[in-house]
């Protein structure tokens, strides 16, 4: 900047001959370990991608080909295609900073909607898809007004929800099993997401692709468009999202609500997975879902974080779960490696964190 | 100039605001003219945060009436202020730290790209947004940028700073009103900020200056509007009082002067 507008004051005059670059971006100098921190921040997703491929390869090594074969890698898909989906709603609402508690619930609620719906009442079986997520969809709506404007914590908010939702659906379904072969023989619908293509051993059922074209979908969401930019500058600081014409409540209301219909779209997908409509089904995915968002490196601080990471936590998990029980190991094993890693996760978060200093 | 033929860009004419029983403005009028830097000071709790909110929407007054160009406006919220052409630029800056540059220049108002994939799909157009982030912060003469994509939060609290009056200058039209720019800033980046707000005087941009900081004030305003106790004590040019002075009529040990509200 020239001198000419300057008329500096006094005790500045100790500036004149200091350095004059006060605003430059140059990073000299660097450690390997800084641009693996720096890295870290810009990509997110690296670590747990990093921890997928050598759990791969740790496990491919010691079982061969009973592990690493199309069948066994399509299974762990398969397997983790339901939390791999509730994780990706899960994913949005912790972006912003909240955390959804009542996933799990609204997910089964919504299956059991829609078998219901079909089965009790007779209607349609696309009507009962439908009503189904409108059910989700409310259930995640009224999660995100009572954020939004009643203020309250999204921790209190969704614990609640999750005892109403859950207890609606035992209530509403008189704990009623739908069997599967009733399901397939009137409403075939219902488990759309069961059925698979086939490359040779390797099995990709219709519910692995939508988890995975979810996750990209998402990704591009996130990424691309203003209402993705907004929930993270949300989850970074909403005071200063809000003062940059952001609207906050109404993002709060769209990102829960969108949660709500994607745990709907989790129903829909379980019912293809299990074949019946059961009101007891996936009673811990909740918390499974913030396991696969934490050991993703999203932050649960809100506005860090890459829903491809979340993908990728949630297929970690598969991966161990798996491969330890074709090692023959106690299941207990899973669990206790699973806790390491959700506190190594949260420990890199917080170091990662520590970039701007 | 003389205020009898010059139109305030944006004034005030008996802003009332009360908290409960506390009353934060008391009849206060404001008078930003055209091309001026206007420094606002007064004592903790004198009311100017609160004047100020009034004027960038952030609040809205009990009473009174607030006119831009000379035609009455109702700002109900920030983005109506800057709807109308009145950046903020607030002390907490209200920049995102995880986001980029880019980001959050644009935050609020992005840009989409032409043809379907703005249309349909949404889809940002983020070059064109750091294109225009990197034209407007080099224009300032105030970074030699490496990479706009850069999260805000790797950046010192000048740059910060920067990137915030930055956002404020290449959006807002009419005014823009810097709360307190220099408080959190070293000497350097200080004496950097206010060359910047010199800068945007220079471009015919009038600024509303929030400081505590005399020696910058006496630096950079052309007029100075003292509130004290809800209202606005004096209007006075820095040329013809002295700091102190200033000082005493905003602690209320000095009697404003009598042309007070009309001076300069």
């Amino acid at each position: 900047m020239s001198d000419n507008n300057t008329q500096s004051q006094d005790f500045e005059s100790g500036l004149q001959g200091s350095h004059s670059e006060v605003a430059s971006f140059e990073d000299t100098d660097r450690s390997l370990l800084k641009r693996i921190q720096h890295a870290l921040h810009v990509n997110p997703a690296l670590i747990p991608l990093f921890i997928l491929l050598l759990s791969i390869i740790i496990f491919g090594v010691i079982l061969g080909d009973r592990f690493f074969s199309p069948f066994s890698l399509t299974l762990i898909l398969q397997q983790v295609s339901i939390v791999g989906i509730v994780a990706a709603a899960q994913t949005l609402v912790i972006l912003t900073a909240g955390i959804d508690l009542s996933v799990g619930a609204i997910m089964v609620l919504s299956s059991v909607v829609m078998g219901q719906f079909a089965f009790r009442y007779g209607l349609p079986p696309e009507i009962a898809v439908l009503c189904g997520f409108l059910v989700g969809g409310l259930c995640g709506m009224i999660n995100g007004l009572l954020v939004a404007f009643v203020r309250l914590p999204p921790f209190i908010v969704t614990l609640g929800m999750w005892q109403i939702v859950l207890a609606t659906n035992f209530l509403y379904s008189a704990n009623e099993t739908i069997r599967s072969q009733d399901i397939e023989a009137q409403a075939p619908i219902l488990q759309f997401f069961g059925e698979s293509i086939r490359f040779g051993g390797a099995v990709f059922t219709y519910g692995v692709i939508a988890m995975v074209a979810l996750v990209f979908i998402l990704n591009y969401v996130l990424n691309n468009t203003a209402w993705g930019r907004h929930v993270y500058a949300i989850g970074d600081d909403a005071e200063a999202a809000k003062l940059s014409g952001v609207r906050v409540r109404r993002m709060q209301v769209s990102v829960y609500t969108l949660g709500g219909l994607i745990c709907a779209l989790a129903g829909w997908v379980l019912i293809g997975r299990i074949g019946s409509v059961s009101p007891t089904a996936g009673q811990f995915t909740n918390i499974e879902s913030i396991t696969a968002v934490v050991i993703g490196g999203i932050s649960l601080f809100g506005g860090r974080g890459s829903i491809l990471g979340t993908l990728f936590g949630a297929l970690i998990v598969g991966v161990f779960g798996l491969g330890l029980r074709l090692i023959g190991t106690d299941p207990q094993w899973t669990y206790l490696l699973i806790g390491v890693l959700i506190i190594g996760a949260v420990a890199l978060d917080q170091w990662i964190r520590r970039v701007s200093a | 100039m003389s205020s009898a033929t010059v139109t305030p860009i944006l004034a005030a004419k008996g802003l009332v605001k009360r908290f409960g029983r506390v009353v934060a403005l008391d009849n206060a009028d404001f008078e930003l003219n055209p091309g001026e830097i206007l420094a606002v000071i007064g004592d903790n709790g004198a009311g100017k945060s609160t004047l100020i909110k009034t004027l960038s929407g952030a609040m809205i007054p009990d009473a009174g009436e607030i006119t831009l160009e000379g035609k009455p406006v109702h700002f109900h919220s920030p983005m109506a202020a800057r709807a109308a052409g009145i950046e903020t630029v607030y002390q907490t800056l209200a920049l995102s730290p995880a986001l980029s540059i880019a980001d959050n220049m644009f935050m609020g108002r992005e840009r989409r790209r032409a043809g379907i994939l703005g249309k349909y799909f949404r889809a940002l157009d983020k070059k064109a947004m750091e294109d225009f982030a990197r034209q407007k912060l080099s224009d300032l003469g105030l970074l030699t940028i490496q990479n706009i994509k850069q999260p805000v939060e790797t950046l010192s609290g000048g740059q910060r700073q920067g990137v915030a009056v930055a956002r404020a200058a290449a959006f807002g039209s009419r005014v823009v009103i810097l709360d307190e720019p220099t408080a959190a800033l070293g000497v350097k980046e200080s004496r950097k900020v206010l060359d910047l707000i010199l800068e945007l005087r220079g471009r015919g941009l009038p600024i509303v200056l929030i400081s505590h900081n005399m020696p910058h004030v006496f630096e950079v305003a052309d007029r100075i509007h003292i509130h004290r106790l809800g209202r606005r004590a004096a209007l006075i040019n820095p040329k013809d009082y002295t700091m102190s002075d200033a000082v005493a009529i905003m602690t209320g040990a000095m009697a404003p002067p009598a042309d007070a509200g009309r001076a300069a």
